[in-house]
């Protein structure tokens, strides 16, 4: 399945809702929606991925690379993911200290509201 | 002789093909449904790598995959000709790490060759050998024995 993507506001958090397939042909799209959120202003992510079917080191790096953005603006990233098989490779790669991962978006947003 | 054998374009949108032909000969061979993921995640990060190469040294040459039914073995090959230099010229997570941030500090999180570090855990059996051409990377995971010839 390719990629989908959408975004919508909750509570002052801008949710990246994907679908499908995070891979070397389709994570240089999630990049440009990154990147535009960011140009908009929007420094408070989080991304829903329960839906995505499949992650690679390329997709991983397009989320690193989103989080040093938001970052830079005081901002956060979070991700919403229960998949075992997704949540493989961020416990390979040590990415489980970097993101905070959460099992639903009003959790990742009660986190980030906790945090403030 | 592979079980089956691929040769495809350097390009992106054929990793995904690439991947669902290794899970389906995968398990045809009697890999068990476990390690499906581990299968697909494996040759989707040494297929990307070597896109990737191939887009920097050598677009016109065609990527092969080779998976083969051995036995108890199932066993994955994917072959550049990115020349020497393959290894070195970022992994599958190098080249687009750099271009998403040009500065370069992402390699303080994510360094380059994260692709080759990914698949070498994944894959019980990781073998990495230059060839005249470029680079092999050959894996294997334990299978029940092919039902295709039953």
């Amino acid at each position: 399945m390719d990629l989908k993507l959408d975004h919508h506001s909750k509570d002052g958090i801008e949710i990246v809702d994907v679908e499908g397939e995070i891979d070397v042909y389709t994570a240089p799209r999630l990049r440009e929606l990154l990147i535009e959120l960011v140009n908009n202003r929007f420094y408070q992510l989080v991304v829903n991925m329960e839906k995505v079917e499949f992650l690679d080191s390329t997709g991983l790096g397009v989320l690193v690379g989103g989080l040093k953005r938001v970052r830079a603006h005081d901002g956060s990233l979070d991700l919403v993911c229960t998949q075992e098989r997704i949540l493989k490779i961020f416990r390979i790669t040590g990415l489980t200290k970097v993101f905070g991962i959460h099992d639903s978006v009003d959790e990742a947003i009660a986190a980030r509201r906790a945090e403030k | 002789m592979a079980t089956v054998e691929l040769s495809f374009t350097a390009l992106p949108a054929h990793v995904r093909t690439a991947r669902l032909v290794a899970t389906a000969v995968a398990r045809r061979s009697g890999v068990d449904e476990s390690l499906l993921d581990e299968v697909r995640l494996a040759v989707g990060e040494a297929c990307s790598r070597a896109v990737e190469g191939h887009q920097l040294h050598c677009p016109a040459e065609p990527v092969r995959l080779a998976l083969t039914d051995l036995a108890g073995r199932f066993e994955v090959e994917v072959t550049d000709t990115c020349g020497p230099d393959g290894l070195t010229s970022g992994g599958a997570s190098g080249a687009v790490a750099g271009e998403d941030d040009p500065e370069g500090s992402v390699h303080a999180v994510l360094p380059a060759g994260l692709g080759m570090a990914v698949l070498a855990s994944l894959a019980d059996d990781v073998q990495i050998s230059a060839t005249p051409a470029g680079t092999s990377i050959r894996m294997s995971w334990p299978s029940a024995g092919s039902s295709l010839v039953r």
